[in-house]
Parts: C-alpha cells; sequence; structure tokens
C-alpha cells in the first residue's frame, strides 16, 4: 500500500513535469515541427540536436516517409515537409510551395555472398540491372563471372531484397537501374513502388532491408549509407558513367555532388550517373517543402532560421553521419531561394 | 437534489417514511442502466462508424474493379492495378498452419497442466504461459527475423527438402531456396502466438469437468486418454472451440510479427518456403507511403476484407457452439 502510495505521488510528479515541460515548449514562438522522408531522418534531427544548444529552439522532426511528409505539409500540420522524390515544378507552383535541397546522401547495393569481401563483387550498371529484374538468378552466372575473373563465386540463388513499404530510397535506384536497361524500366517500372520479381522479399525501412540482407544468404539489396555501415554489409563496386569501378564513400558521393547543378527550377537537378570519374552513380539530394504564404509566420520564420543555421553550421554533422553538405554557392542558392518563405 | 427530498419528507404520513429514500434508489439505478447502456451503445457505434468509414473509403476500389478485387491476383502499384488475393492467401495460409502446429501442442499443455501434471508444477507454468501470452507482437517479430528465420534457413529447410524434395505434390511444398523468411516462418511464429491463449482457455475450460465425472471414468478402469477423450473433451467442446477461434483471430489479424518474417512479396506462394504477405502486413507496410487514389482505397478495402473475414470467424464459432449445444442438449 505505501509502495503503491509512493509511486502514485511519484507519477503525479512525473505528470506535472511533463505538464510544466508542454507549457514550456508551447511558450516558445520559434519551435517549429516537420515531417517526412526516412533518409535524412539522421541529420535533421542532428541538426536539430545542435541548433537547440545553439538558439535554444527546439525542432521536431518525425521521420514517417516521403509521402507522408508530402500529404503533412499540404495539410498544413507541420511547417515544413521533407521528401527524397522532388516534387514537380507544376505540382510546386499550384501548392504554392517552395522547395529547396537540404542535404545529399547516396544508395549503395549491398549484398551478402559467402567468401565474398566489401568492396569485392564488381557489377556495371546493366548487370545490376539484370539482377534486380530477376534475369539474372545464380551468383556464378557468366555475367557476373565475367566482370570478377579471380572472384570465389558460390552456386547459390540470388535473393533480391527491396523494400516492401513506398519508398523515396526505392524511386532512387530504379530511376538509376531504368537508365542502365530497357528491360527494368518496362519489366519493373520506376517509383516509390514497383514491381519486383519473383525471386524478392521486401523489409519494411531501409533498415528492413539491412537486417533481411545481414541474415541471409544470397542475398542483394540497396539501402542508404548509413544503414548499410551500422550493420557491417558488404559494398558492392559499380561501374560509373566514366567507367570506373567505385566504392560507395563519403568521397565518391561527394565526387558525385561536385558535378550538380542546382541551378534548375525547383532546385531538383539530376544526381544519377554523374561523370565525374570517381562519382558515386546513385546520388540523390533529399528536400525540404514550406509553403511560400504561409499562415503562422513565426512558424515560416523558425523553418528559414532552422535551415539558414543548418546549412551553414551542420556540415561536419552531416559527414559525420555520411552524408554530403551541400557546397557553399548551392548554400547561397538556397538562401535566396529560402527567402520566398513568409 | 437531496435537501429537496428531506423538506418533501415532513409533509408525508409516517407510513411513507421510506418512500423519498426509496425514489433516490430508484433514480439512481435509472442513471446507472442509462450510463452503462450509453457504453454498450458507445462499442456499437465504433463497430458501425469503423464499418462505415472503411466502406466509404473501399468504394473507388469497388467501383473501379467491381468484386474481381476479391479474386485478383495482381498488386501493383504502379499500374494502378490491385486485387486482394495474395493477401487473403497469406492471411488464412499462415493462420491454418499456425492453428494445425498451435492446437494440438495447446492441447497437450492443457492435458498435462490439469490431468498429469505434479501440484507444485502446476502453478509455474501456468503463469508462465501467461506470460508468454503478454509479450508484444513485434518482439515475436524481431525474434522470428533475426533468429529464428536464419536457424530455419540453415537448418530446418534444406532438412526438409531433402526429406520431402523428391516427393511429387509434397515436393512442391518445400520447393525454392531456403532463405528463412516464408508463409511457413511465418505460421510457425503466429503458432507460438496463438499457443497461449489457446492453451489457457483449454486448461480453464478443461477445469471445470466435475470430478465426480472423471473420478467414476477412472473407477470403471478408463486410461487417462479415454477420461480426456470420452469425458473432458465432450463436456468442454464448446469452450475449446471457444478458445481456438481466440486463437484463429489472433492469427487473421496479427501485423507486426508477422510484417518481419512473411518476406513481402506480392504474389501467391505455391510453395511453403516461399514469401508472400497478409492483409495486415500490406497495410502495416504500404499504408504511410500509399498515394492517394486508388492504392489508399484498396488500402481500405483490404482492411474491410479482414474485417469480414474476421466477423465470418466469429460467426462461424458462434454456430459451431450452438450446434455443440444443441447436440448436447439431445
Amino acid at each position: 500500500m505505501i509502495t503503491c502510495k509512493r509511486s502514485f505521488l511519484k507519477l503525479s510528479r512525473l505528470a506535472a513535469a511533463i505538464a510544466m515541460g508542454c507549457a514550456g515548449v508551447a511558450a516558445q514562438a520559434a519551435d517549429i515541427t516537420g515531417a517526412g522522408a526516412t533518409f535524412p531522418y539522421a541529420v535533421y534531427s542532428k541538426w536539430a540536436e545542435a541548433y537547440k544548444a545553439a538558439s535554444g529552439n527546439t525542432v521536431n522532426y518525425q521521420g514517417i516517409g516521403s509521402s507522408g511528409g508530402i500529404k503533412q505539409i499540404k495539410a498544413k500540420t507541420v511547417d515544413f515537409g521533407a521528401t527524397d522524390a522532388p516534387l514537380a515544378e507544376s505540382d510546386l507552383a499550384s501548392a504554392g510551395l517552395v522547395q529547396v535541397p537540404a542535404v545529399m546522401g547516396g544508395v549503395t547495393i549491398v549484398a551478402n555472398v559467402p567468401g565474398i569481401a566489401s568492396g569485392q563483387l564488381k557489377l556495371d550498371g546493366a548487370t545490376a540491372a539484370d539482377i534486380f529484374r530477376g534475369a539474372i538468378r545464380k551468383w556464378n552466372d557468366p555475367a557476373i563471372a565475367r566482370l570478377n575473373s579471380g572472384a570465389k563465386l558460390p552456386d547459390t540463388a540470388i535473393t533480391i531484397v527491396h523494400r516492401s513499404d513506398g519508398s523515396g530510397t526505392t524511386d532512387v535506384m530504379t530511376n538509376y537501374l531504368a537508365r542502365q536497361s530497357a528491360a527494368f524500366k518496362s519489366e519493373v517500372g520506376v517509383g516509390k513502388s514497383v514491381n519486383w520479381p519473383a525471386n524478392g522479399i521486401g523489409g519494411k525501412g531501409n533498415a528492413g532491408v539491412a537486417a533481411n540482407v545481414q541474415k541471409i544468404v544470397g542475398t542483394i539489396g540497396y539501402v542508404d549509407f548509413a544503414d548499410a555501415r551500422k550493420n557491417g554489409l558488404k559494398f558492392i563496386a559499380l561501374s560509373n558513367k566514366s567507367g570506373n569501378f567505385v566504392v560507395p564513400s563519403g568521397d565518391s558521393f561527394k565526387a558525385a555532388a561536385a558535378g550538380a547543378n542546382f541551378s534548375v527550377k525547383g532546385m531538383a537537378p539530376d544526381l544519377i550517373d554523374q561523370t565525374n570519374k570517381d562519382a558515386w552513380p546513385i546520388v540523390t539530394a533529399t528536400y525540404i517543402l514550406a509553403y511560400e504564404k504561409g499562415d503562422n509566420p513565426d512558424g515560416q520564420q523558425g523553418v528559414v532560421d532552422f535551415f539558414t543555421w543548418a546549412l551553414n553550421n551542420g556540415q561536419s554533422l552531416a559527414d559525420g553521419l555520411d552524408f554530403v553538405a551541400l557546397p557553399s554557392s548551392v548554400v547561397k542558392a538556397v538562401e535566396v531561394e529560402m527567402r520566398r518563405i513568409k | 437534489m437531496s435537501t429537496l427530498e428531506m423538506s418533501g419528507m415532513a409533509v408525508r404520513r409516517p407510513l411513507d417514511v421510506q418512500a423519498p429514500q426509496i425514489d433516490v434508489f430508484k433514480r439512481q439505478d435509472r442513471l446507472f442502466h442509462r450510463l452503462t447502456l450509453l457504453f454498450a451503445v458507445l462499442v456499437l457505434a465504433a463497430l458501425a462508424g469503423i464499418l462505415i468509414s472503411l466502406t466509404i473509403e473501399a468504394l473507388p476500389t469497388f467501383r473501379a474493379f467491381g468484386a474481381a478485387f476479391l479474386w485478383s491476383d495482381v498488386w501493383s502499384v504502379p499500374d494502378d492495378r490491385f486485387g486482394a488475393l495474395i493477401s487473403i492467401y497469406g492471411t488464412i495460409s499462415t493462420s491454418l498452419i499456425a492453428l494445425l502446429i498451435g492446437v494440438p501442442v495447446s492441447f497437450g499443455i492443457a492435458l498435462f497442466l490439469t490431468e498429469s501434471c505434479p501440484v507444485w508444477l502446476r502453478r509455474p507454468l501456468g503463469t508462465a504461459i501467461e506470460l508468454l501470452a503478454g509479450i508484444p507482437s513485434i518482439i515475436y517479430g524481431i525474434w522470428g527475423l533475426f533468429i529464428f528465420a536464419p536457424l530455419f534457413a540453415s537448418h530446418v529447410q534444406p532438412w526438409l527438402q531433402s526429406l520431402f524434395g523428391d516427393l511429387p505434390l509434397i515436393g512442391g511444398l518445400v520447393a525454392g531456396p531456403p532463405i528463412g523468411v516464408s508463409i511457413l516462418a511465418a505460421g510457425i511464429v503466429l503458432a507460438l502466438m496463438v499457443i497461449p491463449f489457446i492453451a489457457s482457455v483449454m486448461r480453464d475450460v478443461f477445469e471445470t469437468v466435475p470430478p465426480v465425472l472423471k473420478e467414476s471414468a477412472y473407477g470403471v478402469g478408463c486410461t487417462t486418454w479415454e477420461v480426456v477423450w470420452n469425458i473432458v473433451l465432450p463436456y468442454t467442446r464448446v469452450g475449446v472451440i471457444g478458445g481456438i477461434m481466440l486463437g484463429l483471430g489472433r492469427a487473421l489479424g496479427e501485423t507486426m510479427a508477422v510484417t518481419f518474417v512473411i518476406g513481402n512479396a506480392n504474389r501467391i506462394a505455391t510453395s511453403l518456403f516461399s514469401p508472400g504477405n497478409s492483409i495486415a502486413s500490406v497495410l502495416a507496410n504500404e499504408f504511410g507511403e500509399a498515394d492517394p487514389g486508388l492504392h489508399t482505397s484498396s488500402l481500405f478495402a483490404l482492411g474491410l476484407v479482414l474485417f469480414v473475414i474476421t466477423f465470418l470467424v466469429l460467426g462461424l464459432s458462434r454456430w459451431l457452439v450452438q450446434r455443440a449445444n444443441a447436440r448436447q442438449g439431445n
């Protein structure tokens, strides 16, 4: 009974603390909320933490997925939305939204083949596309062996691990593969959810794909760099546009990002298959969306303040998470574009 | 209110001294009745609300595909074509596997606990089973993906394939690369999840059998098995069916654990080793990122289908129970 009373007291104290905490949050006008893509979640939350320490303002970011982010900003329940797949210029104009890039990152191909080390297995774009459309079903297929003379390839069935949820990562990956193979484009398709072949299994989120590749022998899958590294997955080296085999790394993403021209409308240039000789071919930017004319001026200004701060001060945080910060010239352009957010 | 009653009391005749108090009681009873009625109606309203909103949201899908939605085996987001057959098949096949494994095991557990378990072990074992029922399903899912599926792929699947792989018909059930995550793996994990439910219900109903019936049977020389088969089971048939249906209900709607181990592939698996999906796993996977329009509407339609399946199962169990009761009455 006594312990019961005590724990009740503790509970009520806790409740009071929470209530006061909430009141404190509500009192600060510049606190902002965002929701969307899971891909940049790690960066945004790191930035938010550092921004809180620097300015005292809180940024709440929920990684609910790109489609969710677009839905939320259109429903005006958040101050900014985030998406990996950029909105088309016409969509932006009709919704009155401003779109700017926030950070760049690479999508990697990972595999679990017994006896093959990370970065050892080489694939070109066409062979990767043939694997992902189910045309190549064994790891010792001549098409793979041709690119990997000397490697001991096992007679194991290939199992494709793809995303089971709609995903911006899938969108980038299928965009890349469709450019390597017309057959991939017509059979599998391009988009956030596609028709994967019969030797595929789905994992929920990047973490789900990573877990499946880690646990199942003979798998090949695609995940963001951070999740691949966290799970110690083995990378595949891809040949890029200049014909060099490249292993995913911060440097090969930077090499790809260096060639990007962000001065297009909607600030969403094509980053796939960059010609730089060290460029990793599957690189993408992730975007934020905010209203040109919002109902909540404090929130609007809060979004501009946060991202202005993050783009100028958050580069090393992004680097630490294996994302690629925007080059300073692009940051200037983003700042100009963000002036439209009022 | 009560002061009013008190002042009224003074002018009444002595015989009616208790009357105002009785009025208060009556009013309280009526209030209580209305309040509880309100709670009960709330449940009905929520049920009707869910059903109506599911139907409204699912309408575009049924308009586009008609009833063929139910037996079409295409689920293609890029082509905007949707059918429920793949997920219905996955839901029903995993649930059936779960029952096929879960019911005999649960029966054994309940039997052991009530008939032949030493008294000192009865309580700890019973508690352990109830604890198993309290484990959140996500834990079963994570365990299934990280521990069970790899072990299943490296030890059980090759063994099953070497045992049955060459047989006609059965060979097809174990065909395909042994990757662990599959319809069968989902069925086995589901079986583990429904066993505590079925076993604890069975144990509870087995305990309701009057000792005198069992003792008489033992007295005329029945073995334990004969007592269970001829006395305990007929006496508890209704409860046993109820327990199995409770387990089936849980298996049909189970989401997270199944999503982790079923493989999430949009096709009908002929082999038990193939990945597939279930209604609940498709909803869990695709709802968050579904585009408005036919995709979202089709997910609602799947939800409606699951609702109807669950309702049918419930109806079936009621009917079985009624039939069993009627037969017992004869």
